[in-house]
């Protein structure tokens, strides 16, 4: 093709195309100086600006980013910790409340069981006393009893207090001796 | 635009890259049709670029992202990938440059109305080529400025005697077939994408119109180009994109070849 070209030009004197023109050089490298300028000056740090500044956003995010996954593991350990602690002090205070229902329990049972036995005590005692004071009111009662009975049987007076105390105790012993023999 | 009002068919010619002039005929500053076209597509560079940064935010928008992902493609894929971070930041306005600036100009040729890329004229090519070759000596005489020319000359570990045929080799291919093949390049592809474009909408023009009159069968040419028109128009969006990769990226290496400690 380019040999045609060539062979074409100079057949017909036309102009060669690979001999340049003065005004197509200038008009060249006019052009060339206008846009190497253009680019070096005004469009290549506009675009270097831009990223940086991306870079720089990309790298703030990621930082960004970065705190907050640390802060919310640091929440979440909080959190967990906080639900530990809580969950050991409701343990202690169940624990504590068991023990607490067992000694109240145990100290009402035994409150119980001393009422119990003091007022088994005193009814014993109130008998006891009862018994002593039948059974000494009776001993006099059957005493001047039987002396009065006696002294109208046989006519005397027994008048003489350590005489008949002696008598009526002889008497009694012989009736318990009697009775105890009788039950044997 | 080829064809000329006796109905006979014309192809497309080298004219075609050299209109009249419009504003200053005559002078160096001459300006043509593809001189303004060339204006248009560093305007539209300008526009979009200074448009796009203007409120840049670090969450962009739907325009924002598009010339973003246009400033990271010369970025990342390019200056980075090949010269490293460091060494990438400082040839990154020469790279974004060269790629922008191929990009824009090459897509003018399909622009309907524009329909001619202002790289299809040696120009832009030859400047670009001679910046990539100055950018590539200044970046090995920067870091190796004893060493530069003997590493690119006398490549180490080959035996003395193999110089005198490696040398001349090294020399034509380093340091002046290198910014003719990337002139040439860029130059040819948009030349000839240009001329083929030209030659199937012409020959649908004449088939359709022309040589109708003569047979009606004719038409059935006259689709057939315009098809082939429609597929090469297409292909024409890959050459561009794929020149401005290429161009942006054989200077880089060549940045690299000339950073790198051993040739």
């Amino acid at each position: 093709m380019l040999q045609t070209i060539l062979v074409a030009a100079t057949e017909e004197a036309q102009p060669n195309p690979l001999l340049p023109e003065p005004y197509d050089i200038i008009w060249s490298l006019v052009c060339f100086v206008v846009i190497l300028f253009f680019f070096w000056r005004l469009v290549l740090p506009r675009m270097k600006k831009l990223l940086d500044e991306r870079s720089a956003a990309i790298e703030g995010n990621m930082e960004k980013a970065d705190e907050a996954q640390r802060e919310a593991e640091a929440a979440l350990e909080q959190y967990t910790a906080q639900l530990a602690e809580a969950r050991a002090e409701a343990g202690k205070i169940r624990e504590q409340a068991r023990v607490d229902a067992q000694r109240i329990g145990a100290e009402i049972q035994a409150q119980a069981q001393s009422d119990a036995e003091r007022v088994k005590a005193n009814a014993q005692v109130a008998i006891e006393a009862d018994r002593q004071s039948a059974l000494v009111s009776l001993r006099t009662e059957v005493g001047s009893l039987a002396i009065d009975l006696a002294s109208g049987v046989i006519g005397e007076s027994l008048s003489d207090d350590k005489k008949a105390t002696a008598l009526v105790d002889r008497f009694l012993a012989d009736l318990e001796a009697s009775d105890t023999a009788g039950k044997k | 635009m080829a064809t000329s009002d006796d109905g006979g068919f014309h192809g497309p010619s080298i004219e075609e890259f050299f209109p009249e002039a419009i504003f200053f005929a005559g002078t160096p500053f001459e300006i043509n049709r593809i001189i303004l076209i060339r204006f248009l597509a560093m305007l539209a560079i300008i526009l979009i670029f200074w448009i796009g940064t203007r409120r840049m935010k670090v969450v962009p928008g739907r325009f924002q992202s598009v010339v973003e992902m246009g400033l990271d493609f010369a970025r990342v894929n390019i200056a980075e990938d090949l010269l490293g971070k460091k060494d990438g930041r400082r040839f990154l306005p020469l790279i974004t440059t060269i790629f922008f600036v191929v990009l824009f100009a090459n897509l003018t040729g399909i622009i309907p109305f524009l329909n001619i890329s202002s790289n299809a004229i040696i120009g832009m090519p030859l400047v670009l080529a001679v910046v990539a070759w100055l950018a590539f000596m200044y970046a090995g005489l920067k870091k190796h400025p004893g060493a530069f020319f003997k590493n690119a000359l006398f490549p180490p570990g080959v035996p003395w005697p193999l110089y005198i045929i490696v040398t001349p080799i090294e020399f034509v291919s380093t340091f002046i077939l290198r910014p003719i093949t990337l002139t040439l390049r860029l130059l040819m592809n948009m030349l000839v994408g240009h001329l083929l474009l030209v030659l199937f909408f012409s020959a649908t023009q004449f088939f359709l119109f022309t040589a109708t009159q003569t047979s009606i069968f004719y038409g059935l040419f006259g689709v057939g180009t315009l098809a082939f028109g429609f597929v090469f128009t297409l292909f024409e969006v890959l050459v561009a994109v794929l020149q401005a990769y290429v161009f942006a990226l054989l200077t880089t290496v060549y940045i690299q070849l000339a950073l790198a400690d051993e040739h």
